[in-house]
């Protein structure tokens, strides 16, 4: 895709979605139910918030060392 | 003014469950509309904007500990809103499709270009919403809206030169989703 066609492409997504109103405020006053939300929902306990990375590389090393139990001093070596 | 403020950023991040909450309204009331409009840039329907400005500010609260108050209240809010858009994006990408009446619940009348039938465009705002929802979050912003790529890389957490890959992405794919459907841009 070269500039031309790029610019088109704009030009088309511009027509497509209008803009909003960048002077839209919410119709009605939102506080209330922030303080509702506050209230009926603590603080969630991050059992887990580790990202789905660190669980695949935690059970690739788990997977390893099932497979290869003689490579145990290595990791210990190096921990 | 300044001392004002830093009171009420200080409260908010440290203070008391009390303190904290009545820090957390007076900020509320100080940004909530640029929270919502900029939530609204992005979802395109008020109702759902004041749901996600709402979540948005639940998740500010929650989060209070981790603010930094040096780099500003403003950009963190909205760097919220727009993970907080992202996530309602992503939730809602199998049953979303940009409604036609979009362009009726919103203000600002869309330009329109004779050429271009009101076919193409719905069909072009079909092919939209089928992107995957990172890319369209940028595409909006900084094509449709047309915000600045600083700004909206700060409000994604991206650089600036991967806020122009995702949307140049972004128009590759939009052109070739309506290439198959035999428009030609």
């Amino acid at each position: 895709m070269n500039a031309h066609d790029e610019d088109r492409m704009k030009k088309l997504l511009q027509q497509a979605l209008p803009p909003v109103d960048s002077d839209a405020g919410p119709s009605r006053d939102l506080w209330p139910a922030v303080q509702r939300k506050m209230k009926s929902e603590p603080i969630a306990p991050p059992l887990f918030s580790c990202v789905w990375f660190d669980w695949a590389l935690l059970a690739a090393l788990v997977a390893f060392v099932a497979f290869l139990p003689q490579s145990i001093p290595v990791f210990l070596y190096y921990l | 003014m300044r001392n004002d403020t830093s009171n009420v950023l200080n409260a908010f991040r440290q203070g008391s469950p009390e303190a904290s909450e009545a820090a957390c309204e007076t900020l509320f009331r100080l940004h909530q509309r640029a929270v919502y409009g900029w939530i609204l840039r992005i979802v395109r329907n008020p109702a759902t904007a004041e749901e996600l400005t709402v979540e948005t500010f639940w998740r500010i609260y929650q989060a209070r500990a981790r603010f930094e108050p040096s780099r500003g209240f403003e950009g963190w809010a909205r760097r919220v809103a727009t993970h907080a858009a992202l996530d309602w994006l992503r939730s809602m990408r199998r049953e979303i499709e940009l409604p036609e009446d979009c362009s009726a619940e919103l203000a600002a009348p869309p330009i329109v270009d004779a050429a271009v039938s009101a076919e193409i465009r719905r069909k072009t705002a079909l092919a939209f919403s089928r992107l995957a929802p990172k890319l369209r979050i940028a595409a909006t912003l900084v094509v449709v809206e047309e915000q600045p790529h600083k700004e909206v890389a700060e409000a994604l957490g991206i650089s600036v030169a991967a806020v122009k890959l995702r949307v140049f992405r972004a128009l590759r794919l939009l052109r070739k989703d309506l290439q198959q459907q035999g428009i030609t841009p």
